[in-house]
């Protein structure tokens, strides 16, 4: 007898209780209708428990975000005017004095109340979701790969030399940015520069997932960062790693220019093994007088047999500069570099305003 | 009915000499890692507070049921199910009708589910037969014993880790179980004022 009652009464107390918290959640839960109001215009309504991030993504609202949600990048920040709650511990560092004070938050870590205030920049409501194909993957370097991006559904998407776009991961919905590295004259194609990131969700799914005829959803352009094309100024350009995409873009909108503007691109890389690109920048370089290719190695290898420039891109950069308060310069690469090199502009004297840069993580 | 002097006696007893911290040793994982602050702490000792008075609360008319129904000897294991629902409950019914408390209690309350006090102080109603009143008072008693016993030892922690110079062998959790103990030597001097289990 005790063989039965037992296990049924343990049964009938786990399913009541599970019985009773899912009327509970139904009667208390967040469940009620959530409205997010935009710009004080666009209203969205939902029901789900989600992060304003996905929420925003969900409606085809696309904030741009590296990290995919998990606090580290700051990119997807917006101002919350309210029902935003209390700014959370994980934010913190991300936001500045200012950001605090025009209550800027992180969309990937607030949940919306009841009713939800936000403003967002209008440029953003016109990022777009595309369907692409994947034409063409190319090995750059041992690491770095090219993927060549058609445009299916809407087939084009203009942008300007520089910005970037975001890769949607199948499956588990996280999104990464990527600068667009082709040519903005062509916006049928979107071609992005990819390096493998031991660990990270979206380069191992490029490297080790994607194949050539796969579709793939991108979502863009995005970016403040891109070539001032009405200026007549000097370039300097400075990049590393995978910063290669944005400043081939660039090049390639000065070239279809003429190349009237006098270019130097600084390239800092480890090894020989990390240099990519180097034919076609060389060949340009042979084309056009205007234009300067300088790759800088920080540790060659001995069987490199290397010739160029040697050292940190920094140190490389600052002895290869003159005077550049006339001078526009582009960079792109991991946010330490960025910092030093700025650094470095400023004591040629270059101004704040004619320095632009794209940090990634 | 039980008078009002044994309920007191079980309140003082539980919050003093039968300290479930100091006395019973338990509970130790979040006094060990929560105390480095008071108010950290604080938040700590209130959702403790809360959480295991509900759950006591809950639990004693549900053995009575196990009592009745005769499987009395599936009371740890239903127990654990009725603390696991209850702080979810709690959880809900609060960033419903109380977020701002909600928010104030951030990641402590779902942190308690696994907290043994709570689990310990249904079991000892079990032990000592106690009746309903009798379960809430010893519940509260007991877990504002442990809320003492946290606030106590946070203060003592952040005032050390800006005033003492301790040997790097001995900071941080190592100084802190030393304190322990030495709050609980001081914490037999109650005994005797109060017992759990009152003669009547």
């Amino acid at each position: 007898m005790e063989y039965i009652l037992l296990p049924t009464v343990l049964l009938g107390i786990m399913l009541a209780i599970t019985g009773l918290i899912i009327v509970a959640d139904r009667a208390l839960g967040s469940g009620g209708v959530k409205k997010i109001i935009i710009n004080g215009s666009k209203e969205i309504e939902v029901t789900s428990d989600e992060t304003l991030l996905t929420i925003l993504s969900q409606n085809k609202i696309f904030l741009s975000s590296a990290c995919g949600g998990k606090a580290t990048c700051g990119l997807c920040k917006c101002q919350v005017t309210e029902g935003g709650g209390e700014v959370k511990p994980t934010e913190l560092p991300l936001l500045s004095a200012l950001d605090k004070e025009n209550k800027v938050r992180l969309t990937c870590q607030v949940k919306p109340t009841a009713i939800t205030k936000i403003t967002i920049p209008e440029g953003l409501l016109t990022a777009k979701e595309f369907k692409t194909k994947l034409v063409k993957m190319v090995d750059l370097t041992y690491d770095i790969k090219l993927l060549d991006f058609k445009l299916i559904k809407p087939n084009t998407m203009p942008f300007k030399p520089g910005q970037f776009a975001q890769i949607k991961v199948p499956g588990i919905d996280i999104v990464r940015a990527y600068s667009i590295a082709s040519n903005a004259s062509d916006p049928s194609h979107i071609e992005m520069i990819v390096r493998y990131v031991p660990k990270g969700l979206a380069s191992t799914y490029v490297f080790k997932a994607l194949n050539v005829g796969d579709t793939v959803t991108l979502t863009g352009p995005y970016g403040k960062f891109f070539l001032q094309e009405q200026s007549k100024r000097d370039i300097v350009c400075i990049a590393g790693g995978s910063g290669k995409a944005p400043i081939r873009s660039i090049l390639a909108r000065l070239k279809e220019q003429g190349m009237t503007r006098k270019v130097r691109y600084f390239f800092g890389a480890k090894a020989v093994r990390d240099l990519y690109y180097t034919q076609e920048m060389q060949q340009l370089a042979k084309e056009y007088p205007n234009f300067e290719y300088i790759p800088a190695l920080s540790n060659p290898l001995p069987e490199d047999k290397w010739t160029g420039a040697t050292g940190l891109i920094t140190d490389v950069l600052d002895r290869m500069t003159g005077n550049l308060t006339e001078a526009e310069a582009y960079l792109c690469g991991s946010p330490g570099m960025i910092d030093a090199c700025i650094k470095v502009l400023n004591k040629h004297d270059i101004k704040q305003a004619n320095v632009f840069y794209d940090k990634f993580a | 009915m039980v008078s009002i002097t044994v309920l007191f006696e079980i309140f003082i007893a539980s919050l003093l000499p039968f300290n479930i911290a100091l006395a019973s040793i338990l509970g130790m994982c979040p006094l060990i890692a929560i105390s480095t602050n008071v108010t950290n702490a604080k938040g700590m000792g209130l959702a403790v507070v809360l959480v295991t008075t509900l759950t006591a609360a809950i639990n004693w008319p549900i053995y009575e049921f196990l009592k009745w129904s005769g499987t009395d000897t599936l009371d740890l294991l239903v127990f654990m199910i009725t603390i696991a629902a209850s702080v979810q409950f709690l959880e809900l019914a609060m960033q419903k009708f109380l977020p701002s408390l909600y928010t104030a209690f951030g990641i402590y309350l779902p942190l308690i589910t696994v907290n043994c006090i709570v689990l310990a102080v249904s079991l000892f109603f079990v032990n000592y037969d106690y009746g309903f009143l009798e379960t809430v008072v010893f519940a509260l008693g007991s877990s504002l014993g442990w809320a003492f016993a946290i606030v106590l030892l946070s203060g003592i922690r952040e005032k050390l880790s800006v005033i003492a110079d301790l040997p790097r062998g001995l900071k941080g959790k190592a100084i802190a179980f030393v304190l322990l103990g030495i709050l609980a030597l001081a914490f037999i001097g109650f005994s005797g004022i109060a017992r759990v289990d009152p003669i009547q």
